[in-house]
C-alpha cells in the first residue's frame, strides 16, 4: 500500500514508453484507450459547458447541502463547518509536526502538497462556477483559509506543545462531535431543530459518521467475542454476525423503520433518523467484526502468550500487544467497510429519510427543473467521490504512519 | 386470600362469610370505579361536541399533523428550492392542517415509498396518507389493507402521447404503428387489453426503464408512448419542444388518486373527507382565496343566504359535528384556496405540467368532482 519511489522528470518519459508502448500491440491498445477516454472526456466537457443547465444545482444548493434545515438557524451549521475545518487543520498539522520518532520529520510531504493544491482549487473554483452569492463564496474562502493557516501553524509549532496537552488532543474529535450534535439539533439555549428537517449532505454525513464512529468499537468487541473461549459469548457473537450478514441492509432498515413502530409504544421508539443510524451502526459492526477478526488471526499466537507470560492481564495484553497489531492489518478492510457504509446511506432515501439521494429526487420532481437528471446525478457522484476519496486518503496516511517498516519515501 | 385463614385459624363458616363480604365490597368498588370511568369518558366527549376521535384529540394535543407524501412526484409532492413542500398532495395535507389548527404550516411531512406507505399508516406513524394512492377494493376492505379512503382528489388514468405532427387523434389511428411501452408494467397490459378490444393490431416496442422508453419515443422509433397521463404530461415538459406532443383523449385505465386514513377511526376519516369536500364545494360556490373575504362578509350581512352561511360556519354546527372549528371552511380556503385553485397551481395551467382538467372538472362542467351537500 505504500507509494513507489517517484521517478525523476526525465525518467518519466522512459517509464511511459515502457508501460504504454512496450510492444506494437501495447501501443495499439494504449492509443485506442487514450482516444476512447479523450472522446468521453470531450463529450462530457461539451455537454457540461453547452447543453447542461446548472441552474438546478445553483438554485437548490442549500437543499443539497442541508435539506430543509430552517434558514434562520443555518448559522449554526456554518459555525460547525468552521470548527470542523479548524480541527482538521490542527490535526493535520500536528500529525506532520509531531512525526514518529523512528522516521524523519517531513513538514510538507508530496501528498500534502497535492492535497493543498486540490483544496485551494476546489475552494476557488466550486463556489464561483456554481455562481453562489458573494457572502457564501467569502465564507467558503475564509473557512479554507482557516484550515490552511491552522495546518501551517500547527505543523510549525507542534513541537512546542507541552506533553500533557498532547495526551488530551485525541479527545478533540469526540468532543467536537458532541458540540456538533448540540449545534445541529439544538438544546442548551439553542432552538430545537427537529430531525425530520435535517437533510441533504448534512444528514448523509451525520448518519455515516455516527455509524462509522460507533461500529468500530462494536465491531472490535464482536470480533473479540467471536474468538473468546466462553461459549455463550462466542456463540452469541457468531449468531449476531451471521444473522446480520445474512440479511440485506435494506431489509434491516425497513425493519427498523416500520416494525419498531409496532413493537414499541408511540413515544418510546427513537426518532426515524436515529433508528436508521442505529441500524446502519449495527449492520456495519458485523462486517467490521469480520475485518478485525482477520486482523486478529494474522497476529501470531506467540504475541499473546509472550504478553501473558510477562504477567500482563488479558485486557492489557489485548489492548497493548494484540489489538494494535491486529487493527493495523485490518485497517484497509475496515476503511473499505466505512466507504461502503457512506455509500449505503443512499438506501435511506428508500425509507423516506431526506439524505442526499432523496433530496436529488425531490429536486428533480420540482416541475421547474424537470428533466435535469443528468446534472443532478453528476453532482451527486462528484460529492460522493470527494467524501470517499477523503476517507481513502486519510486511511492511507494512517496506514503509512502505523507501518512499522516504511519504505524510504521521497 | 388463602393465607388469612391459616394465620387466624378461624372456623370454616367464618372464613366463608369473610370471603363473601370481601367479594361484595370488591364488587361495590368495581361498580363505583366503572361508573366513574363512564362519567369521565362521557364528560370528555361532551366537551368536544360529541366527537370521539382519539386520533383528532391526539393530533390536537401534538400540535402537528403528520402527513405521508411521496416527496418526489412532479406536481404532487416535492420540496421546492426554498425548502418548502409543495404540490397537489401536499396542499391536501395543508388543507387538513388548516381545518384542524387554522394554520396550514402545522404539518410534519413524512416521505413514504409505495411499499411502506400502508405500514406507516397502520402503525400510526402518519395520520393521513396523501400520496397518489389509487383507491381500490383490496386497499379499502377490512380484509385487505383496511384503509378508509376520502374523496378522490385526482382522477388519473393511463394515456397515450403522440407527436402533434403524426396526425394521430385516437387509439384506432395507431393500427400497424409502433408504440413504446415500459415492459412488465400494468400500462403494457392495459394497452394490450384495450387494443384487443378495439381489434387494432399495433407493434409494441418494450423497454426496461422509463428513460429508455422516452428516449426511443423522442428518437422517432415509435409514434406513441403510453403511461399515466400525469406522468406523460410531466415528462413532456422536459422534452426539447413540449408543444409538439399531444395527449390523446382516450383514457385506458382508472387511477383515482385518493387520500386515506385508517379504518379504526371513522370520526377522523370524516374530518378528512369533509375537508376535501369543502375544497370542492368552495369551487362550486365560486369561493376562492380572492373572494373568501367578500363572501364571508356577505354571508354575515345577509341572513337569507342560508346555504352559504352554513357552509362558512356563520350558522349551524357543522364544524362541531366533525370535531373541527366552526369556521373550518373559511380557514381551509384562506390557506390553500379551493380545489380548482389547487389544481391549476400545481398541475394545471399555472404549472409547467399544464394538465387539462379532464375528469377533474366540476360535475356541472362534465367532470367527476362532486361534493355532497353541506347540510
Amino acid at each position: 500500500m505504500t507509494m513507489p519511489p517517484v521517478p525523476s522528470r526525465h525518467a518519466l518519459g522512459r517509464r511511459l514508453r515502457s508501460e504504454l508502448f512496450a510492444s506494437p500491440l501495447d501501443g495499439v491498445i494504449s492509443v485506442a484507450l487514450i482516444v476512447g477516454l479523450a472522446a468521453a472526456a470531450l463529450g462530457l466537457g461539451h455537454w457540461a459547458t453547452t447543453q447542461a443547465r446548472w441552474a438546478v444545482i445553483q438554485a437548490n444548493s442549500t437543499l443539497f447541502a442541508v435539506g430543509r434545515y430552517p434558514e434562520p438557524q443555518q448559522w449554526r451549521l456554518w459555525l460547525l463547518t468552521t470548527l470542523l475545518a479548524a480541527a482538521a487543520g490542527l490535526s493535520w498539522g500536528l500529525l506532520r509536526g509531531l512525526p514518529r520518532p523512528d522516521r524523519p520529520a517531513q513538514r510538507w510531504p508530496r501528498n500534502d502538497r497535492l492535497a493543498l493544491l486540490l483544496l485551494i482549487t476546489l475552494a476557488l473554483l466550486v463556489p464561483v462556477s456554481l455562481k453562489l452569492s458573494v457572502v457564501i463564496q467569502l465564507r467558503w474562502w475564509l473557512i479554507t483559509a482557516l484550515l490552511l493557516i491552522l495546518r501551517w501553524a500547527a505543523g510549525r509549532w507542534a513541537q512546542r506543545i507541552p506533553g500533557h496537552w498532547q495526551r488530551w488532543l485525541p479527545l478533540l474529535w469526540p468532543l467536537l462531535y458532541l458540540v456538533g450534535m448540540v449545534l445541529i439539533s439544538g438544546g442548551l439555549g439553542l432552538i430545537q431543530v427537529p430531525s425530520s428537517d435535517w437533510g441533504g449532505l448534512l444528514l448523509t454525513l451525520l448518519e455515516a459518521s455516527f455509524a462509522i464512529l460507533l461500529c468500530f468499537p462494536l465491531g472490535i468487541l464482536l470480533a473479540l467475542g467471536r474468538r473468546s473461549t466462553l461459549p455463550l459469548l462466542r456463540w452469541g457473537s457468531v449468531l449476531y454476525i451471521e444473522f446480520i450478514r445474512g440479511a440485506p441492509l435494506i431489509t434491516l432498515l425497513f425493519l427498523g423503520q416500520n416494525i419498531l413502530g409496532f413493537l414499541l409504544p408511540g413515544g418510546l421508539a427513537p426518532e426515524r433518523v436515529w433508528r436508521a443510524a442505529w441500524v446502519l451502526t449495527l449492520f456495519a459492526a458485523a462486517y467490521v467484526a469480520e475485518a478485525v477478526r482477520s486482523g486478529l488471526a494474522a497476529v501470531p499466537r506467540g504475541q499473546m502468550e509472550a504478553a501473558r507470560s510477562l504477567g500482563l492481564p488479558l485486557p492489557l495484553a489485548l489492548l497493548h500487544v494484540v489489538l494494535p497489531q491486529a487493527l493495523r492489518v485490518a485497517l484497509p478492510a475496515t476503511v473499505g467497510q466505512f466507504i461502503t457504509l457512506l455509500q449505503d446511506t443512499t438506501l435511506l432515501s428508500l425509507i423516506g429519510l431526506s439524505d442526499l439521494l432523496f433530496v436529488a429526487g425531490t429536486v428533480m420532481a420540482n416541475p421547474a427543473y424537470l428533466g435535469r437528471n443528468a446534472e443532478v446525478y453528476l453532482t451527486l457522484a462528484v460529492l460522493f467521490w470527494c467524501c470517499c476519496a477523503a476517507l481513502g486518503l486519510g486511511s492511507r496516511a494512517l496506514e503509512r504512519r502505523l507501518d512499522p517498516n516504511p519504505l524510504p519515501s521521497s | 386470600m388463602s393465607e388469612a385463614p391459616l394465620m387466624q385459624r378461624p372456623n370454616s363458616w367464618q372464613t366463608a362469610a369473610n370471603a363473601r363480604l370481601r367479594m361484595a365490597r370488591f364488587r361495590q368498588l368495581l361498580a363505583l370505579a366503572s361508573l366513574g370511568a363512564v362519567l369521565l369518558v362521557s364528560g370528555c366527549a361532551s366537551e368536544d361536541g360529541g366527537v370521539q376521535s382519539q386520533k383528532l384529540a391526539m393530533i390536537k394535543s401534538r400540535g402537528k399533523l403528520i402527513c405521508g407524501v411521496d416527496g418526489k412526484l412532479p406536481g404532487f409532492s416535492f420540496v421546492s428550492s426554498n425548502g418548502q413542500y409543495s404540490g397537489l398532495d401536499v396542499d391536501i395535507c395543508r388543507a387538513v392542517a388548516a381545518a384542524v389548527f387554522g394554520d396550514p404550516t402545522k404539518v410534519d411531512y413524512r416521505d413514504l415509498n409505495s411499499s411502506e406507505r400502508f405500514a406507516a399508516l397502520a402503525s400510526g406513524e402518519v395520520d393521513l396518507l396523501s400520496r397518489n394512492t389509487t383507491y381500490t377494493l383490496s386497499r379499502d376492505a377490512a380484509g385487505g389493507n383496511g384503509l378508509s379512503f376520502g374523496p378522490t382528489t385526482f382522477y388519473d388514468g393511463q394515456g397515450v402521447m403522440t407527436p402533434r405532427a403524426s396526425g394521430i387523434s385516437s387509439l384506432r389511428d395507431l393500427a400497424g404503428k409502433p408504440v413504446c411501452v415500459e415492459s412488465g408494467t400494468t400500462t403494457e397490459l392495459n394497452l394490450a387489453d384495450q387494443m384487443r378490444q378495439l381489434n387494432v393490431a399495433y407493434t409494441p416496442l418494450k423497454f426496461q426503464t422509463g428513460d429508455q422508453t422516452y428516449a426511443a419515443y423522442l428518437g422517432g422509433r415509435c409514434v406513441a408512448v403510453t403511461s399515466d397521463r400525469s406522468q406523460l404530461a410531466g415528462k413532456r415538459t422536459s422534452f426539447p419542444n413540449p408543444d409538439d406532443h399531444v395527449l390523446l383523449p382516450d383514457v385506458l385505465s382508472k387511477e383515482p388518486l385518493t387520500p386515506a386514513s385508517v379504518n379504526a377511526d371513522p370520526a377522523w376519516a370524516d374530518a378528512i373527507r369533509w375537508t376535501v369536500y369543502a375544497l370542492m364545494q368552495a369551487e362550486e360556490l365560486g369561493i376562492s382565496t380572492s373572494t373568501i373575504d367578500s363572501k364571508l362578509a356577505e354571508a354575515k350581512a345577509n341572513p337569507n343566504l342560508a346555504e352559504l352561511r352554513r357552509f362558512l360556519g356563520v350558522e349551524g354546527d357543522f364544524g362541531k359535528q366533525l370535531g373541527l372549528p366552526a369556521d373550518f371552511v373559511v380557514r381551509i380556503v384562506k390557506a390553500v384556496g379551493n380545489y380548482g385553485e389547487i389544481f391549476d397551481r400545481n398541475v394545471g395551467p399555472g404549472s409547467p405540467l399544464k394538465l387539462d382538467r379532464g375528469l377533474n372538472r366540476q360535475w356541472n362542467n362534465g367532470g367527476l368532482i362532486y361534493s355532497p351537500p353541506f347540510r
